[in-house]
């Protein structure tokens, strides 16, 4: 088990489609997450931005960008990429810092302003990079890749393409209580069913948007949220950055094949997953709640596997119970998820986190799953990223 | 003048006439045999392999259906297409070979609707078109459902 950091400080810019640059988002969410903390920005001592490729060259360099927009104030500064992962692994490299002594606080930032339509590889011929190959090739999109998944679910274990627009109905229903959400409305089964089918089996609302959007944590060691006054902070007591293991059975995008036989396609999220467990000490029984990545409405179901939350091919049995909605013995995205936020790819991880924490606390208003003490958070970048953050209180 | 014919992407797969017929070509470590496809020319990806040599191998035809879904909008590019022309849809398959047992993606030839698809279902590699206009064929695979054979319903 490795130590366990504090989070002093949550927030978020509430997420959308604004048409302004990320740097804006982002800084509105630090200075929001430092007056949650009771710190003024001559407190941080370290910043770590995660990094976006979709804001020229101010994302790729994110971490100074940001120190620059606050005001240059010779912190430590480091950014991280790691495609949707970028937020946990930007979170994993503040928490380093603490735990090596280099610094007491950390601020994180992600921030993105995202592009209208499917997500294209980057311009050019380039044939060595496999996004760029199975755009070309096969005009593979990552709906269709969601939607391979969510076919083979229901070719295996019978799940229907209604337990799938019940997933979008239940985030909903917990982001109509999210006011950093996007989308914070209910849906109901039939809006979902009326929608046009993007990649078969799933339609427009079984698939998560693009948006901007942004979120901060200030991060501390133990003792100096002890010496801030804090005596009961939320505290990362795990996060999972690991590989997937030679030889890959899971299609992940961008590949256009696998290494090994198609049996065991949910390794990889399992693994990740497992990794945080040991890491903190916990196991599924433990956890109140869970923030996963739905991209897609189907693939929220797989996740419920791979966090042990129910045995392979049960996830839809959980979710029919009403096990992971508000109200239930599990809740799942109680923030709403994706469906209700769209995808701001590196701020993603950390609104997880930042979800986790006002959980935690009892902050969560209308969508407090009531007593939460243990949550965690799972996602997956690109080339085989884990990503998964345990918090407890 | 006939328009040239490329591969969509070199090296995925035989070129017209060769004598093993058409095929997806991958590679094997040379020391330890482990199969790659997309080809791995530099280096094995087995962590206990540090071999830098691969051998070209022609993988199997035939295998069985994965998954499946289509594409319904037209995706962006480097995606090849006519943009004056109405966009069709086209299924896309992940099929895990008979002999190799590793999933590979594909579309399907032209036509092949969703509905005529299940997962478990035989099909074959055969050579198509993925782009066409007066200068140029840009060549690819397709996949085939056997369909006067078994697996349908």
């Amino acid at each position: 088990m490795t130590g366990e950091i504090a989070v002093l400080g949550a927030a978020m810019h509430p997420w959308g489609k604004w048409g302004q640059s990320f740097v804006r988002y982002g800084v509105a969410a630090a200075r929001s997450a430092l007056a949650d903390a009771g710190l003024a920005w001559d407190a941080v001592q370290s910043v770590v931005g995660a990094g976006s490729v979709r804001c020229g060259y101010p994302g790729y360099v994110a971490g100074s960008t940001f120190a620059r927009a606050m005001g240059l104030n010779a912190t430590r500064v480091t950014t991280v990429y790691a495609a949707c992962a970028s937020g946990s692994q930007a979170i994993a490299a503040a928490r380093d810092q603490i735990l090596a002594g280099d610094c007491e606080v950390a601020l994180v930032i992600g921030a993105e302003s995202a592009p209208k339509g499917f997500f294209a590889p980057n311009a050019g011929e380039r044939p060595d990079d496999p996004d760029w190959v199975r755009f070309r090739l096969l005009g593979a999109t990552n709906p269709a890749y969601f939607a391979l998944y969510a076919r083979r679910r229901m070719a295996l274990y019978g799940d229907t393409v209604d337990d799938f627009a019940q997933v979008k109905v239940k985030n909903a229903a917990a982001g109509a209580q999210n006011p950093n959400a996007r989308y914070p409305k209910a849906v109901d089964a039939s809006e979902v069913a009326a929608s046009a089918v993007v990649a078969d089996p799933l339609r427009l609302l079984d698939i998560c948007a693009t948006s901007d959007g942004a979120a901060a944590l200030v991060l501390t060691s133990l003792d100096f949220a002890r010496r801030h006054g804090a005596d009961k902070p939320v505290r990362i007591r795990a996060v999972s950055t690991r590989t997937p293991a030679y030889p890959r059975s899971d299609l992940d995008f961008p590949d256009i094949a696998t290494d090994a036989d198609g049996a065991g396609a949910t390794a990889f999220r399992a693994q990740l997953a497992q990794a945080a467990y040991e890491q903190a000490g916990l196991g599924p029984d433990d956890v109140d709640t869970a923030e996963v990545y739905d991209l897609s409405t189907a693939l929220e179901l797989d996740w419920y596997e791979a966090l042990g939350l129910a045995a392979e091919g049960e996830g839809a049995k959980l979710l029919r119970a009403g096990d992971t909605a508000l109200g239930g013995r599990i809740p799942v995205n109680p923030s709403g998820g994706l469906a209700s936020f769209g995808e701001a790819v590196p701020a993603q991880a950390i609104a997880q986190v930042c979800e986790l924490t006002w959980q935690l606390r009892g902050q969560a208003g209308g969508r407090q799953v009531p007593g939460a003490r243990t949550g965690i958070t799972a996602n997956q970048g690109l080339f085989g990223h884990g990503s998964s953050v345990v918090a407890v209180r | 003048m006939a328009p040239t014919r490329t591969p969509a992407v070199a090296g995925l797969f035989t070129e017209d006439g060769d004598p093993r017929g058409f095929r997806l070509l991958g590679t094997r470590c040379a020391a330890c045999g482990a199969l790659f496809f997309p080809r791995e020319d530099d280096f094995c990806r087995d962590p206990g392999c540090t071999s830098t040599e691969f051998i070209e191998v022609a993988l199997s035809p035939r295998g069985r259906i994965w998954s499946y879904t289509d594409c319904r909008y037209p995706p962006p590019p480097p995606y090849p297409r006519d943009q004056d022309r109405e966009w069709e849809p086209y299924a896309l398959l992940a099929v895990e070979l008979k002999e190799e047992r590793i999933v590979v993606m594909g579309q399907a030839v032209p036509g092949v609707r969703t509905e005529e698809l299940e997962v478990g279902m035989p099909v074959e590699l055969v050579p198509g078109v993925l782009h066409e206009d007066a200068d140029r064929v840009l060549t690819t695979w397709h996949w085939q459902p056997e369909r006067a054979t078994e697996g349908t319903r």
